[in-house]
């Protein structure tokens, strides 16, 4: 259903709303995956991405989101100064991502302290992005709602305990989705949410004893 | 929101109320947000609009690029003929606004923000010289919303898939269909606006030299504005063009499908590919390569 504020909207730092926009809403859910403002940041450009990418601000804008800036706020257009000035050290690279990619496209490692994150992003037109990738699982994130990322043993019952905790918690779910790199390893539950969990439903989570890390991405739409 | 805007009009003719009000009842009732958190946010948008079109007149912005910027504030203090009018405030707002755009400043996609300048400059132009009230700008961004939401569903907003008709086309069409309700026209002379309008843009290509939103894309915003006036002058004037908005709407999409890929935000073909595009860009773009260790 397209809402007014989609067509008259999102009010945005120029001037592309796929280069600039979208962009620095996938640089916000890279801070969101480590928790903060991360110490080093690769960001591999793909696609227009990496032809125009520069001419429309897209480092800047990854930059900005790295930094938690949103699509709004006209930090924007200093953010590799003060990535400098913040400790974030960022290398941008060219690069063709194989596989069938959306033309804007960008793979984000970042680290901090002991966390780390690798995410595929595409930003899709008009600011909407979707996330494809996060540490080698495939997923679909589209940033509109607060999900829920959480990586876990490959065993029966985790959506159980899971969804459980979060239905404690009168948390309502969006959409779901679980899915892992092989059989009997670890698997990735995505929950999009329609506001996030409470502190102590998150600790409840983290307790289980299957769940290897839990993390909240805020919405960025 | 509706996907038929002939569908549109027959529903606020029932009721007797503007397309801005059904847009907001309509929105309303999907119980996704309020009313009032609707028109919290366009009202939003208006003061980011008014606040680009003051930002860009002041005529000081350079584009990233360094290719644009200063015009507004030249048509501004124009003294040709046409000087002191809503044309040329309108082109000078549309302008203003794609001048703050194009040098990272902020404002409101509308559709998009390659064709941002076209709605606030025409409602803004409008408002400079005709009394109107935050209230009614308010409901006509939301009449434009609805304009916009049809052709999202029946053709496309995105210069990649349908070229520019389908951006600033599209957001002339929005426009011009929001200024008719603004100045007291019907929603069905609001819809013969739409159709009058985007007549004029169907097959306009997407050419931005080197890929950025600079040139021609400042300028289609501003000559985007003065088809939106020409839309709302015939409409209010009685003009009943005599294809329906909806396949107005359609034959856009179509033809955004079949144009060839040069023509759709690739810089390949169209003003991005004449001798003096590609030198530009080529230059331009070179000056901008990111120095070492910040890019590559």
């Amino acid at each position: 259903m397209v809402s007014l504020l989609d067509i008259i909207g999102p009010v945005m730092v120029g001037p592309s709303s796929s280069h600039t926009a979208g962009a620095c809403r996938i640089g916000l859910i890279a801070r969101a995956l480590v928790g903060g403002t991360p110490d080093h940041a690769l960001v591999e450009l793909h696609g227009s991405f990496a032809r125009t990418g520069v001419g429309h601000g897209t480092d800047r804008a990854i930059a900005g989101g790295l930094l938690g800036y949103h699509p709004d706020d006209e930090r924007l257009r200093e953010s590799l100064e003060a990535a400098t000035a913040a400790g974030l050290t960022i290398e941008f690279k060219n690069t063709t991502l194989r596989g069938d990619h959306h033309p804007n496209t960008t793979r984000i490692t970042v680290r901090c302290g002991e966390r780390q994150a690798v995410l595929v992003g595409s930003s899709i037109g008009a600011g909407r992005i979707v996330i494809t990738a996060i540490d080698g699982f495939p997923v679909e994130i589209s940033g509109v709602y607060t999900t829920l990322v959480a990586v876990a043993k490959d065993v029966p019952g985790i959506v159980a305990s899971l969804a459980g905790a979060l239905a404690e918690d009168e948390v309502n779910l969006a959409t779901m989705r679980v899915s892992r790199r092989q059989k009997g390893g670890d698997a990735i539950h995505i929950y999009e949410l329609d506001h996030a969990p409470s502190d102590a439903a998150l600790a409840q989570i983290r307790a289980l004893p299957v769940i290897k890390t839990v993390r909240v991405v805020e919405r960025v739409a | 929101m509706y996907d038929v805007l002939l569908d549109a009009v027959d529903t606020a003719e029932r009721e007797g109320i503007s397309l801005g009000e059904l847009a907001l009842r309509t929105e309303a009732a999907t119980g996704i947000r309020t009313r009032e958190e609707v028109e919290a946010g366009l009202r939003r948008a208006l003061h980011v609009m008014q606040h680009a079109v003051e930002r860009g007149l002041v005529g000081d912005l350079h584009s990233v690029s360094g290719l644009v910027g200063g015009d507004a504030h030249r048509l501004a203090h124009a003294r040709g003929p046409l000087a002191n009018t809503i044309f040329t405030d309108a082109l000078a707002a549309a302008l203003a606004v794609q001048e703050v755009n194009a040098a990272m400043g902020v404002i409101v996609a509308a559709p998009t923000a390659g064709g941002a300048g076209v709605l606030p400059g025409t409602l803004l132009g409008i408002a400079k010289r005709h009394p109107v009230t935050e209230e009614a700008l308010v409901r006509a961004l939301a009449t434009a919303g609805l304009i916009g939401a049809v052709v999202a569903v029946r053709a496309s907003l995105s210069g990649a898939e349908g070229g520019c008709q389908a951006e600033t086309g599209a957001a002339a069409g929005m426009a011009a269909g929001a200024g008719v309700e603004l100045l007291g026209g019907t929603p069905r002379q609001a819809m013969h606006a739409v159709a009058l309008t985007m007549q004029g843009t169907l097959g306009l290509v997407c050419d931005p030299l080197g890929g950025l939103v600079e040139v021609p894309c400042v300028y289609r915003n501003a000559t985007g504005a003065a088809m939106a006036l020409a839309g709302i002058e015939m409409a209010l004037a009685g003009v009943e063009f005599p294809i329906p908005v909806d396949e107005v709407i359609d034959t856009m999409g179509q033809i955004g499908r079949e144009m060839d890929v040069r023509y759709r935000e690739t810089a390949g073909g169209g003003l991005a590919a004449t001798p003096t595009g590609r030198r530009l860009a080529k230059e331009r773009l070179v000056q901008l390569k990111p120095k070492k260790g910040a890019g590559g």
